[in-house]
C-alpha cells in the first residue's frame, strides 16, 4: 500500500504499529532489565519470573521474519470480526518468527495472497492494509505479506 | 506420601444439542454419579462445580446453581474456572479438600449448554481483552490456532491430511456404541478429506463440535471408600500446571509467543509438562499406562498428545497411529470413549467426562469399547489462557 493512502485513515488498534512515511513496523516493548520483547506492547510487569522490573522502552520490531506456520479462515468469524467485503472472502493468517526478537507474531496475510501460495520457512514482511471500512472510511491494521523469492 | 483419593461414583448426561438449561444436565449427571456410588445427595460434604461462561450468572456460580437444584444441603462449595481445563481444576480442588481432611465425600460436577458454531468472545466493545481483539484484528477463531499447530506438524514431521483423517476414523469407531457420545457414526478417510475446509489444513470433520452435556464424579477419602466398597478405583494425580516463561507456542487467545531472548525455551514444553506433573504425582511413567483420554480439539492435536504424554518420541505419533497401537485392541488405546471427535466439547464437563471414561474402563464396565486389562489410565487436556489438567486413575 502506498503510504499516501494511509493519510487520514484510522488504525484498528492504537499504538501497535507505525503509521508514518517510513515502511510500517510493529511497535513492541522491551524490558530494560532482561531484554525480553513484548507484542502487543506492554509496560507493566515483565513476564519473566526472574525479573521484577516495571521499566520498559518502546521499540520498533523487525519488519521481516520467517513463516512459522499459517492457515486461513474459510468461514466468516463471529463478531467483533467485521468483513471488509459484503460477501465474506476467505483470508489467510500467518504466524511469523522474528529472528532478533526471538518470538512468533500472528497477523492476517495480505488479501491478495491465498493459502496455497504460502509455505513454512518463507520470508514475510510487514505491511499495513484495510481491515474493514465503516461510515468514516477505511480502518487499517498490520498484516504479513510474502516477499517474492528470487528465481 | 500416598495422595490417592477414591472414585466411588461416576455419571454423565449424554452429550448432544438438547437446547435445555445446563443445570438440568448437571443435576442428571450428579444423580447418576451418586446412584453409582450408592450414596445420597445429603452425604456430600463438598461440591466442586465447573463454571460455564456462556450461561449467564448461574453459569459463573455453577457449583451453587447445581447444588440449589439438587436442594440446599449445607455442603461447602467451590466454583472453578480454567477454560477447557475447568473440570480438571474442579477435580483437583475436591481432591485437595479430601487430602487435607476437610471432607470425606465430595461431588465434582460440570455441565454446559453450548451455542451453535464458532465460540465467540463475550459481547460488547472490549478492546483491552485479547480474546475480543483476536476476533476483531485477526479474525482468529479457535480452529485458527488448532490449524496453525496442525500445519506446523505437517512441516516438521511430514504428517498428511490422511493421517489426520485416520484419527477421526479411529475415534468414530471407538465411540460408535458409547451411549453418552453425541456422534455415533462411522466415517471413512474420504468422508473426512472431502468435508469442507474450515481452517487449512483442517476440515470440518477434523475439528470438534461444541456440545451440551454434563458429567460428575463422587470422590471420597480412601478410608471412607474402603468401608463402602471392596476395591475402590484410585485417583492418584490431578495436576493443573501453568506454562513456564518463555512460552514459545502460539496459544489462544494470544497475538504472539513470549520472546526467548532472555531465557531458553522451556524443556519440557508446556504441553509435555502437563502429563509429566501427573506422572510425578502418581509415581508412574508412560510405560505404566494402559490407556489414555486426550483432548482432541482437532485430529492433528491428538497426534501431538501422543508425544506430549510420552507414548513416543516427537514425530513418531503417525507411526503409532498407522500401526494401530492407539486403537482399541492395540498396545495403548487412546480415546476409547471416542474423544471429542464423538462428543464435541461441553467445556466445563469435558475433563470430568474423561475421568468417567477412565473409571468405566478400569472397572471393566465399558462394554463394546472395553480396553483389555485396563488398570492405569491418564487423561490430559489444555485450555486457553494457560490452563491445563492431567489426571491418573488406577485400580
Amino acid at each position: 500500500m502506498v503510504q499516501e493512502e494511509l493519510m487520514g485513515t484510522r488504525a484498528a488498534v492504537n499504538g501497535w504499529f507505525t503509521m508514518d512515511d517510513a515502511p510500517p513496523r510493529l511497535i513492541g516493548t522491551q524490558c530494560l532489565s532482561c531484554d525480553s520483547y513484548y507484542f502487543p506492547p506492554q509496560i507493566t510487569s515483565c513476564h519473566n519470573p526472574n525479573c521484577t522490573t516495571d521499566a520498559f522502552k518502546h521499540v520498533e520490531l523487525s519488519r521481516r521474519g520467517r513463516l512459522w506456520s499459517y492457515t486461513n479462515a474459510c468461514y466468516q468469524p463471529p463478531p467483533p470480526f467485521i468483513s471488509p467485503t459484503e460477501t465474506f472472502q476467505p483470508f489467510a493468517i500467518a504466524a511469523v518468527e522474528l529472528d532478533r526478537e526471538k518470538m512468533v507474531i500472528l497477523g492476517q496475510v495480505t488479501h491478495s495472497v491465498e493459502v496455497e501460495q504460502l509455505h513454512v520457512g518463507m520470508e514475510m514482511e510487514l505491511i499495513v492494509e484495510t481491515l474493514f471500512e465503516d461510515d468514516d472510511g477505511p480502518v487499517v491494521v498490520y498484516k504479513w505479506a510474502p516477499i517474492p523469492e528470487k528465481p | 506420601m500416598n495422595r490417592d483419593v477414591a472414585i466411588v461414583g461416576v455419571g454423565m448426561h449424554p452429550w448432544g444439542k438438547w437446547g435445555r438449561n445446563f443445570v438440568e444436565y448437571g443435576v442428571a449427571a450428579a444423580r447418576a454419579a451418586l446412584k453409582d456410588a450408592n450414596l445420597t445427595w445429603p452425604d456430600v460434604q463438598f461440591v466442586a462445580g465447573g463454571e460455564t461462561i456462556r450461561n449467564g450468572y448461574p453459569g459463573y456460580v455453577a457449583g451453587a446453581s447445581i447444588s440449589r437444584a439438587l436442594g440446599w444441603s449445607g455442603a461447602q462449595i467451590a466454583s472453578c474456572y480454567g477454560a477447557c481445563a475447568t473440570g480438571g481444576q474442579a477435580i483437583a480442588t475436591a481432591r485437595a479438600h479430601i487430602l487435607a481432611g476437610l471432607c470425606d465425600v465430595a461431588l465434582v460436577v460440570g455441565a454446559d449448554a453450548a451455542p451453535k458454531g464458532f465460540f465467540a468472545p463475550q459481547s460488547g466493545e472490549r478492546p483491552d481483552d485479547p480474546d475480543w481483539l483476536r476476533f476483531r484484528l485477526l479474525g482468529a477463531t479457535n480452529p485458527t490456532y488448532f490449524a496453525l499447530s496442525a500445519r506446523r506438524r505437517m512441516a516438521m514431521y511430514g504428517s498428511t491430511a490422511n493421517d489426520f483423517a485416520a484419527v477421526k476414523t479411529k475415534n468414530a469407531k471407538h465411540g460408535l456404541h458409547n451411549p453418552n457420545a453425541r456422534f455415533r457414526k462411522l466415517y471413512t478417510i474420504e468422508d473426512v478429506t472431502n468435508s469442507p475446509m474450515v481452517a487449512d489444513p483442517l476440515r470440518l470433520l477434523d475439528i470438534c463440535a461444541t456440545s451440551d452435556g454434563g458429567a460428575a464424579l463422587v470422590l471420597t477419602s480412601m478410608a471412607y471408600a474402603r468401608k463402602h466398597t471392596a476395591a475402590p478405583i484410585r485417583l492418584s494425580a490431578a495436576a493443573t500446571v501453568t506454562p513456564v516463561f518463555p512460552s514459545a507456542d502460539i496459544e489462544m487467545p494470544e497475538f504472539a509467543t513470549d520472546s526467548w531472548v532472555s531465557s531458553p525455551r522451556p524443556d519440557p514444553s508446556f504441553r509435555s509438562s502437563i502429563a509429566q506433573a501427573a506422572y510425578q504425582q502418581a509415581g508412574l511413567g508412560p510405560t505404566d499406562i494402559d490407556l489414555a483420554e486426550v483432548y482432541d480439539l482437532s485430529t492433528a492435536l491428538e497426534l501431538d498428545w501422543y508425544e506430549h504424554i510420552g507414548l513416543c518420541q516427537a514425530g513418531d505419533a503417525e507411526s503409532l497411529l498407522r500401526a494401530g497401537d492407539t486403537s482399541i485392541g492395540g498396545r495403548i488405546p487412546v480415546n476409547p470413549s471416542g474423544g471429542l471427535a464423538c462428543f464435541g466439547e461441553a467445556v466445563p464437563a469435558q475433563a470430568i467426562a474423561q475421568a468417567c471414561e477412565l473409571t468405566w474402563q478400569i472397572r471393566g464396565q465399558a462394554q463394546q469399547r472395553q480396553v483389555d486389562d485396563a488398570r492405569v489410565g491418564i487423561a490430559v487436556n489444555q485450555g486457553l489462557f494457560g490452563h491445563a489438567s492431567s489426571i491418573i486413575i488406577q485400580k
